[in-house]
This record gives structure tokens, C-alpha cells and sequence, in this order.
């Protein structure tokens, strides 16, 4: 039941004059309605994780990381590796964030975070296996926020996603006893598709991509939605307002091919090998 | 359409579809499960109300709206509204502590955000508003039928609102797309699309997905969500009048 202390009583009052601006097809930072703020992503940024990824949407800030270790399997997934996503909003990345245990904005981030990923089957826990049913990889994706203006879930779901596709863990082999023996070698990931995050804010009639945090202070409603290359693998919806169905639709339809887009920026961003940066243009 | 329903997950042991197009308890593919509505059944809430759907025992309760505890927190233009989903330990098949999970406090969020859409929140300037929900029996779904609960509680405490809030999921389980999923095909099944809707504003609040679908599937799949919302809010209006405004009504009225 925890509850943001930020009132955001300016950005209400402004809410009229982003309107009007909406009402032109412009928004406060001068891109157009539907495009997205530059992305920039980085990989392999820390070397003691087994993949990691910083990602800069516009001012937002995150920086992913993976590391994994051998576990039981869960009892209804025997034959499958385990995937545990966790976001922290960490107190450095606003003046509004208070220190304490994840409140429900960090715990809703992970999960839909988590839900994007697992959903489009990104990751194919079925190989992450060293011993059916009794030994199998965790994979755990620590997610942190440095710097919030806005669309942190697109901005969390790229880190993760790229600190996934860019992981080299530790190889296992059974030694003669049964108990499991590190090769030395580190191995990818076995990765089949790339899940793209893209989320849209409502404010008045207007729909809008990636929110900044002004923008969020004012919306109506947001919908954050995940595509693999074949459709839709994950929604949430968010905010106090409410979507009308013809509006989500053309949204989804709309989104998907946005997707695309944003889904060419991530490859570019991990094509581009250690510790470099790719700029994409954002829209 | 048609490939989607060929993936991994086709291969499984239990058809939760039969070559009759039965579901697992029996029900077509847009049927729903046997609902039971009831308002007004806790005397200190200021509204109440109770959802059986399928297996699902759900109880909603509202207090309010009363002065902002602690102070801090109070919104000048408007009243701060809380939620609090919560599943009795007893309430699945494996004993679940009663502390809040991560996925408790998610889902009191998102539960939370879709019937202030229909709460005047700025009628109410400086107050809170409590619900609590407390899942008695989970049976898939519970999310939805906590929505269409605590709706129906929020009415019974005559909190002004623009419409009333009917949810319930939809899902694709076997390659088809179903309404209304009951336990084991919530948890077997391919998708889960829980969605909360008022019909009247024609808005949604609630829209969740796990799960793949191909656009065209989704369009479907929210198509039947969107009718049997329709179908809850009929429900939702039905129990209200009869509480309020029928002269006798069997038991419904016990604790006004």
C-alpha cells in the first residue's frame, strides 16, 4: 500500500499547456507524438557480472546485470532453469526516492520486466538444465535505476534484455560422482528472440511513446506492451485512468511495428562489442 | 492466427479441451463459471460486498472516506485511495504465508488503479478510502472477481463513482481462445488476459497479458473479455437494485 510522495503540483498545472502542444503534434522536448528519445545501450559494462548492460533513454538511466549460480528447480518447472528479475529504484536516481525495501512501483517494474522476458520465451530455460530435476541454472537479473525521468519499464526491459543476450556463463559438466564440475569455458545464453518493451502514455486524447517523467506526472493512463517477432507476448496497463478498447487496438497494432524499430537498436546496441556504445536516433 | 497455437506449448500431457469443445468442468469456450453475487453482508465496513465465481470465495470491504493516516500523505486536490489484495493462507493448495508477496502487492496496484477510474476522487479532496479484498478460495481469476467485489462494496458505501467496474480474464488455452479460466487452465493454459472494463463510459481500467498471441488473437481474445464484462456488470446491477430497491429480497439485506 506504499504510495509515491511526489505531488507533481507544477506539472498539473502545466498539464493544459501540454495540450495545447499535443493538440500540434509537439511535445516539451520537441520530438513528435509517436517517436521514441534517443537510445543509447551499452554491453558487457561490468566485468565481474556474467553480462550487463547500461542503457540511457533520454535522461532515464539503468544499468542491468547477470549473474548465475546452480540451484534446485522449482517443483512445477523440473526440467527448466529458473529466471528471477528484481529492480531497485535506487535513492541516487531522484531526489524523491527514500530508502527501504522495494515499494510497489520497483516491484511492479520487475515483474512486468520479468513477465516481457519470460512470456516471449527469450531465454531457453528448458537448456539451462545440468541435472533434470535436481540441478538446474538461476539466472538472476539485477536491474538499477541511477537516473528517473520517465519510462523506466522500457528503459529496464532494454537493460535486461541486453544484459541477457550478452551474458557468458560458466559451463557445467557432471564429474563422476554426479556433482557438477565448472568446464572453464563460459557459454551464451541460449537466446531465440529479442522481447521489445514499448509503452505509450494517454494524456486528454492524446497517445503518446516513452514518457518522460513530466508526462507521467499528468497522464491519464499508460499501456506497456511486449513483442516477439510474431506478436504479443505481455501487457500491462497502468494509471488511474481508463482506455478506450478502439484505442488499444489501434495502439497494439500500431506498437508492433514500433517494436521493430526499437528491436533493430537493440541489436545494433549488442552487435557493437565490448563496453562501446550504438546511438540510435530514437524514432 | 492459426500458427500461434503450435508452439512448445501445444505438446502437453492434459487436453484442457475435449473433441467436444468441452472445457475441464464442462462450460463452452465463452462460457462463464456460476457467479453469485452478494452486497452489504459486513455490518462495521461502510460497504461490503462478497463474489463467489466458480471456486473463487471473495470478500470486499470499503471504509471510508475518513482522515488521511499519517498526515503526510494527504493530497490537497484529491482523496488518496488504498488497496489491499490479499489471499488467506489457506485460500490455495499449498499454504501461502500470510505476508504480503511481490505478486500481492502488484496485483492490490493494479486493482487499485482500476476502480479509481471510476471513483470522483476529486470530489474528495484530503481523505482516504480503503478496500480491502481477502481471497477466502482461489480458483483462477481472482484479480477480476476481486474487481467486480470491490466495485459493487465501493457502490454499497455510496462512494460517487462514474460507472461501475465489472473484470474478469480471457485466455487461450489448447490453441482457443476462452473466456473466463478456471484454475488449472489459468496455471496450464497459454495465456492469461485479465481485464477490467466499465461499460458505460466504455473505458478499460484493467488490461494485463501473459503469454503468446498473435494481434489478431488479442483482438478476439479482448473482444470476448469486453462481453463478459458486459455479462458481470448486468449482475453487478442486478444485486444492486435488488439490495435497495425490492421490498424483499432473501437475505441480502441482513447487516443494513
Amino acid at each position: 500500500m506504499s504510495i509515491s510522495r511526489r505531488n507533481f503540483v507544477v506539472e498539473r498545472l502545466r498539464k493544459e499547456k501540454l495540450k495545447e502542444l499535443l493538440a500540434k503534434g509537439q511535445r516539451l522536448d520537441g520530438r513528435g507524438l509517436r517517436d521514441y528519445r534517443p537510445l543509447s545501450i551499452s554491453t558487457s559494462v561490468v566485468s565481474k557480472a556474467e553480462g550487463s548492460a547500461q542503457v540511457y533513454l533520454g535522461n532515464t538511466a539503468v544499468i542491468a546485470g547477470v549473474k548465475t549460480s546452480l540451484d534446485r528447480p522449482y517443483r512445477d518447472t523440473p526440467d527448466r532453469g529458473n529466471l528471477i528479475v528484481n529492480a531497485e529504484l535506487l535513492p541516487l536516481a531522484s531526489p524523491y526516492i527514500e530508502l527501504g525495501p522495494p515499494n510497489e512501483n520497483a516491484i511492479e517494474l520487475a515483474r512486468v520486466v520479468d513477465r516481457g522476458i519470460r512470456e516471449s520465451g527469450m531465454v531457453d530455460m528448458t537448456k539451462m538444465v545440468v541435472k533434470p530435476g535436481e540441478l538446474v541454472y538461476s539466472i538472476f537479473v539485477d536491474i538499477n535505476v541511477l537516473n528517473i525521468d520517465g519510462n523506466l519499464l522500457d528503459a529496464a526491459s532494454y537493460a535486461a534484455v541486453a544484459a541477457l543476450a550478452s551474458s557468458r556463463v560458466p559451463e557445467y559438466t557432471l564429474g563422476d560422482n554426479g556433482s557438477p564440475v565448472q568446464t572453464g569455458n563460459r557459454i551464451p545464453l541460449p537466446v531465440t528472440t529479442i522481447p521489445v518493451s514499448i509503452t505509450a502514455a494517454k494524456i486528454g486524447e492524446y497517445v503518446l511513446y516513452d514518457p518522460t517523467e513530466e508526462e507521467e506526472a499528468v497522464m491519464d493512463t499508460r499501456l506497456t506492451m511486449a513483442f516477439t517477432e510474431d506478436g504479443i507476448c505481455a501487457l500491462q496497463k497502468g494509471g488511474s485512468g481508463g482506455w478506450a478498447p478502439a484505442e488499444v487496438i489501434e495502439l497494439v497494432e500500431g506498437s508492433f511495428e514500433k517494436a521493430k524499430e526499437i528491436r533493430e537498436q537493440i541489436r545494433r546496441g549488442l552487435g557493437v562489442g565490448q563496453a562501446e556504445t550504438a546511438q540510435g536516433t530514437g524514432s | 492466427m492459426a500458427q500461434g497455437s503450435e508452439g512448445p506449448e501445444a505438446q502437453k500431457e492434459r487436453r484442457l479441451i475435449d473433441d467436444q469443445g468441452k472445457r475441464t468442468d464442462g462450460r463452452g469456450p465463452n462460457d462463464m463459471r456460476p457467479l453469485r453475487l452478494e452486497v452489504g453482508m459486513l455490518r462495521n465496513a461502510d460497504g461490503s460486498a462478497y463474489i463467489e465465481l466458480g471456486k473463487n470465495k471473495i470478500v470486499a470491504a470499503v471504509y471510508g472516506p475518513k482522515e488521511v493516516h499519517p498526515r503526510h500523505l494527504v493530497l490537497p486536490d484529491r482523496m488518496l485511495v488504498k488497496c489491499r489484495y490479499h489471499m488467506s493462507p489457506f485460500s490455495v493448495e499449498e499454504r501461502k504465508p500470510p505476508q504480503p508477496s511481490r505478486r500481492e502487492i502488484e496485483i492490490s496496484k493494479v486493482i487499485r488503479e482500476a476502480l479509481e477510474a471510476a471513483i470522483m476522487v476529486d470530489q474528495f479532496p484530503r481523505t482516504a478510502l480503503d478496500v480491502f479484498v481477502e481471497v477466502l478460495e482461489s480458483d483462477g481469476g481472482s484479480r477480476g472477481a476481486s474487481i467486480t467485489a470491490a466495485s459493487l462494496a465501493l457502490a454499497n458505501a455510496g462512494i460517487p463513482m462514474r460507472d461501475m467496474v465489472a473484470a474478469c480474464a480471457v485466455g487461450k488455452v489448447d490453441g482457443q481462445i476462452v473466456l473466463d479460466l478456471n484454475d488449472v487452465e489459468d496455471k496450464e493454459g497459454e495465456v492469461d488476459m485479465p481485464v477490467a472494463y466499465m461499460p458505460n463510459l466504455d473505458r478499460i481500467t484493467l488490461l494485463q497479458m501473459d503469454g503468446k498471441l498473435t494481434i489478431d488473437e488479442f483482438k478476439r481474445a479482448l473482444d470476448l473479455a469486453l462481453q463478459g464484462c458486459r455479462q458481470l456488470y448486468e449482475a453487478q446491477r442486478k444485486v444492486l437494485y435488488a439490495h435497495y430497491f425490492s421490498s424483499s429480497t432473501s437475505g441480502e439485506q441482513k447487516g443494513q
